[in-house]
């Protein structure tokens, strides 16, 4: 994997998810990645990746960007 | 050996399965048994044990010592009673002058070559040719040699003369844990059957006729360590004399009292009676109404328990400032206190995020559920992860997914009753011994079996057995070749209809079937890519549609992978295609690396779930606990253990207890993992030893082995054993006390004095535990879970009315190709695994006799690579990878295929990890061991990071001498 950018490791693992998500009919894929990440992804881990799709989400597969609307923002830190 | 504490009687021959019962008597007593009953266990039915040698309730009878004989009215002769079957009617006397006369004459003989040392003889009290010898009341031996010609002995080393004997062979003790002695052997082969039958080794041979057989370790010249021996240690059960003994019951003397508790190395969680005096261990017995082992066992829980008294072990509670001091040992309570000021620290100066804790597969369910508890209830997160999360995390998820239980389907019973054996990266004889020894069974007795792994690991051919397909695939390639077998199922019509229609979404197969399909999942079109012969693979696919039961095993060479989730759920859809679900002998079986994988799982190790796998995100499962602990539960999911360590080194995460892991030297990609470690504040290490992970504590708690706990454990087939105290805790307190005193000293108050109490929480929380406590368990002896109102007596088969989610999901399987590729700097596939006498890391088993059969960590290399590369027989060879090198000797086999190589990683000098990468699974993370692309050349010895570490470790682990 290559490590550049603070959050290539996410980048990485959202992507990879995605990858599954994408042999599933389009919406179910959708609604599939991002019901994922928001049960399994930490809020720490929720925000970085928000850092990059607010950024236009340079690196990540589109099925992640279009799942995005649907992924929980996490609370400002507690 | 008999049992001679908590006598388990011994019924001379197996129970017959038949439900066709026959009525007959025995010494005039009515006596109703099976159809194929041996009249020798029908009598011991009614209370009369008829005399025995060669007979033993585990194995068939043989018929060979003539001690049995009864007489049956109307009936010619003295027939054996162990080889003679009930039949409707007769009528047998097992007693009266005849026979008595017979049975003396017998046993004169066999006590005329033995030597009568009763008294010093190791198994005095032990012995059932001693108790023959007095239940036949032989009273002399007439048999006198004639002062010229000697007579002929196996246990006279020299003749009067002081000629040597050449029938004496003397004690062969290389065997680290049992002796063969063999001058008291009367050739009854009990252990020659207990090897075949229970064990499935066939180590052990009868060699030489009459007179002259003699049982034999193999060829002539082996001795017992150089032979086929695995050190099941059923033999030396099976032994009525005091030949084959326990080196332990040589040492101390027969034991005076016994405990069942459970075995504490593998997921197989074997039965055990812990055989004391005192409170001295003098030997780990099988249980035979164990229900997961059925009375046997294997080297690792049968004799391996050396660990637990071992110098090594750190029995006081230590602390340091930082990790370049040495250790200071401190009380408990300055212990408790150094560590709950630290994490308080760092929660106040943090916040409550920046802490977590990891749980152990390898303590009691008790004791994991408190430590998820200190993290949700005390340190008010979610931040809990297990080991489980680099092994099986992907079959939780699959299988829920699918299913809608995290857990296997079946029991272990369930393989006798199947058809069709398909074992997918594992190694049960190496990983899962006992279930190894079951399997093995039932297919010498006819079922098939279809190997997929890189590897020809034993079960592919050993004797006796021979898989009928072997799909040795590139490692990393499970998805393609899964999905292959199901692209044959449905364009060749061999799925079930009627079980789809009936118990899966209609809907969603069409989908699914659509998908696998097409043609780029036709196993000719991947064959390329997996390296399996498409005619192989399509012969294999009808074979497990068609050929009866068909039930799949499957261990971490499926979840160790990028795609380990997938190929667990296309594992779930192949059984759900040919309707394997759901009755016994077929079936989806994770084989759990250690023993507590599934009880940690179940317990809420993960960040994401409470106990019994419920979202942290339900705000109706949260106030259950929430009401109970009057605490507010975070309702977010917390950090697993790679995310931990990504936020320790981002420096958001500072604080870590870590219960029984090694973390530093079980995860991947070693470098990732102490980086992390070393960015924490306050690491707290509670383990037995000063493991690897210690080197980066800042607390350590000693821990307490399973002999010195109560709980419970829950195996493979979830079921619940418990695991019983034999001996108080060397170190002072059971681990549940010392997370107790830990959470107390955190502010917490929880007042538990008992494991007991806390299985009571657990069922008041959890619905598919409600029905368990530890009365049920003494009553039953073991629950599989769900154990409830429903299902009171547990339940041993799922899915039998329909799946635990409703309908049955098809989920689509595209294989992806994992980003660690060869290529020309790396291009090698490095697969792991492990061997049968060690465990996981190795903490416990390198501190162990067990180190005789595995002294270090070796590569299997395939003798092309091998020769490209100019490297022989046990070279040291340089191992490297993108994350890392290491060095280790090199073994050359064909077991492998050219292009891969593989090594075990119980030793932590290999550092086999270094190597490993931080690739892992897409939906669980867990990561890839079981690809990673090297290269290897030949080396003169230890790399600069092993030498370096090695300093590092043996610096870090000074403890400061009192003053
Ligand atoms: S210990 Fe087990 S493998 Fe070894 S000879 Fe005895 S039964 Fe066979
Ligand atoms: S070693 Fe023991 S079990 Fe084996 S034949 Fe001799 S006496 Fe029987
Ligand atoms: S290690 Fe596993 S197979 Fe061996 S005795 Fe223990 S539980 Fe049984
Ligand atoms: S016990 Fe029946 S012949 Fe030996």
């Amino acid at each position: 994997m290559s490590h550049d950018g603070p959050h290539a490791k996410l980048i990485y693992m959202a992507n990879q998810i995605a990858k599954f998500m994408e042999s599933k009919p389009l919406d179910q894929g959708v609604q599939g990645l991002a019901a994922h990440i928001n049960d399994f992804w930490e809020p720490r881990m929720r925000r970085h990746l928000f850092e990059v799709i607010d950024h236009g989400g340079h690196g990540l597969r589109p099925l992640v960007m279009e799942a995005a609307p649907q992924i929980r923002r996490p609370a400002e830190a507690a | 050996m008999k049992d001679f504490i908590i006598p388990d009687r011994d019924f001379g021959t197996p129970a017959a399965k038949s439900k066709q019962m026959v009525t007959l008597t025995i010494d005039g007593f009515d006596v109703t048994v099976p159809e194929g009953t041996s009249i020798m266990r029908a009598a011991a039915e009614i209370g009369i044990s008829v005399p025995k040698l060669c007979a033993t309730d585990s194995i068939d009878a043989f018929g060979s010592c003539r001690l049995c004989l009864v007489e049956i009215e109307g009936r010619n002769g003295t027939p054996a009673s162990c080889t003679t079957p009930v039949a409707p009617g007769i009528k047998v006397h097992t007693q009266n002058s005849k026979l008595k006369q017979l049975r003396r004459g017998v046993m004169e003989l066999y006590i005329s070559d033995h030597p009568l040392d009763c008294l010093t003889c190791s198994a005095n009290g032990d012995c059932e040719l001693q108790d023959m010898a007095g239940a036949v009341g032989l009273r002399d031996v007439r048999y006198e040699a004639p002062p010229a010609a000697e007579m002929a002995t196996h246990f006279r080393p020299k003749n009067n003369s002081g000629i040597a004997n050449p029938n004496y062979i003397p004690r062969d003790d290389s065997n680290p844990y049992f002796s063969y002695d063999p001058q008291k052997c009367i050739v009854c082969s009990r252990c020659v059957r207990a090897c075949e039958e229970v064990q499935g080794t066939f180590a052990l041979t009868i060699e030489g006729r009459g007179f002259d057989s003699r049982v034999s370790f193999g060829m002539k010249s082996d001795n017992a360590l150089a032979s086929d021996c695995v050190s099941c240690g059923a033999c030396v059960q099976a032994c009525p004399t005091a030949t084959l003994q326990e080196k332990s019951v040589i040492e101390i003397g027969t034991p005076e009292r016994s405990v069942i508790t459970t075995c504490a190395y593998c997921g197989v969680g074997c039965s055990f009676k812990a055989e004391m005096r005192g409170d001295e261990l003098v030997r780990m017995v099988p249980y035979k109404h164990g229900k997961a082992n059925r009375g046997h066992s294997c080297v690792k829980g049968r004799f391996a328990y050396g660990y637990a008294s071992h110098k090594d072990r750190i029995l006081n509670p230590m602390i340091r400032d930082s990790i370049n001091d040495p250790w200071q040992e401190v009380s408990w309570a300055e212990a408790m206190e150094f560590a709950a000021n630290r994490m308080q620290g760092i929660i106040a100066k943090h916040g409550r995020h920046s802490v977590g804790v990891i749980t152990s597969s390898r303590c009691t369910n008790e004791e994991t559920y408190l430590v998820q508890k200190l993290t949700r209830g005390v340190f008010m997160n979610n931040n809990t992860d297990t080991c489980a999360r680099v092994c099986h995390s992907p079959t939780g998820y699959g299988l829920g997914q699918t299913f809608g239980t995290s857990a296997g389907t079946q029991d272990f019973d369930s393989v006798e009753h199947t058809d069709v054996v398909i074992v997918i990266g594992a190694n049960p004889t190496d990983g899962h011994p006992v279930f190894a020894s079951r399997l093995k069974k039932r297919l010498r007795k006819g079922a098939k079996l279809i190997v997929i792994d890189p590897r020809r690991t034993d079960m592919v051919d050993s004797p006796h057995i021979r898989a009928a397909h072997h799909l040795a695939l590139t490692p990393g390639t499970n998805v393609a070749v899964v999905t292959a077998l199901a692209h044959v199922i449905v364009t060749e019509g061999l799925f079930n209809e009627a079980f789809i229609r009936e118990r899966c979404d209609w809907d969603e197969f069409q989908d699914y079937a659509e998908f696998v399909s097409q043609p780029q999942h036709a196993p000719e079109a991947v064959q390329m890519l997996t390296g399996v012969k498409a005619e192989e693979l399509r012969a294999a696919a009808r074979l497990y549609a068609m050929g009866g039961n068909g039930a799949i095993y499957y261990g971490l060479g499926v979840t160790e992978h990028s795609q380990g989730s997938t190929t667990v759920i296309g594992i779930a859809n192949l059984a759900m295609l040919t309707g394997n679900i759901g009755r016994p002998g077929v079936g989806v079986n994770p084989l759990r690396g250690q023993n507590n994988v599934q009880g940690s799982c179940d317990m809420g190790s993960f960040p994401h779930e409470l106990p019994g796998y419920r979202h942290v995100k339900n705000d109706n499962v949260r106030e259950i606990f929430e009401t109970l602990w009057g605490v507010k539960i975070d309702n977010e999911p917390g950090l697993r253990i790679p995310n931990m360590l990504d936020a320790a080194v981002e420096g958001t995460f500072k604080g870590l207890y870590c219960q029984g892991e090694d973390i530093l030297q079980s995860d991947p990609d070693t470098k990732h993992v102490s980086a992390g470690l070393a960015a924490m504040d306050c690491v707290i290490v509670h383990d037995l030893f000063l493991n690897e992970t210690a080197n980066y504590a800042h607390v350590f708690f000693p821990g307490s082995t399973f002999l010195e706990k109560d709980g419970t454990f829950t195996n493979a087939e979830r079921r619940i054993n418990r695991v019983r105290k034999v001996m108080a805790p060397r170190n002072g307190y059971a681990d549940w006390e010392v997370t107790q005193m830990f959470a107390q000293a955190m502010g917490a108050n929880w007042v538990y004095t008992h494991p007991a109490q806390i299985m009571e929480e657990i069922a008041m929380t959890t619905p598919s535990f409600a029905g368990v406590t530890y009365d049920l368990l003494e009553e039953k002896g073991s629950v599989q879970w769900p154990c409830n109102e429903k299902v009171p007596d547990g339940t041993p088969l799922m899915h039998v009315d329909g799946f635990v989610r409703g309908k049955g999901k098809f989920i689509n399987t595209e294989y992806v190709a994992t980003d660690e590729r060869t290529g020309p700097r790396f291009p090698l596939l490095l697969t792991t695994g492990r061997i049968l006498s060690q465990y996981n890391v190795g903490a416990q088993t390198r501190r162990t006799d067990n180190v005789v059969w595995h002294d270090q960590d070796v590569l299997e290399i395939h003798p092309h690579d091998a020769e490209n590369r100019g490297i022989k027989e046990g070279d040291w060879v340089r191992l490297a990878s993108r994350s890392g090198e290491t060095t280790l000797r090199a073994t050359l086999t064909d077991r492998v295929n050219p292009g891969v190589v593989y090594t075990t990683f119980h030793h932590p000098d290999t550092q086999a990890n270094v190597i490993t990468t931080d690739y892992s699974d897409w939906a669980t993370n867990c990561p890839e061991y079981k690809v990673t692309a090297v290269q290897i050349s030949p080396s003169n010895g230890p790399s600069d990071w092993q030498e370096e570490y090695n300093a590092f470790a043996a610096r870090s682990r000074r403890i400061a001498a009192a003053e």
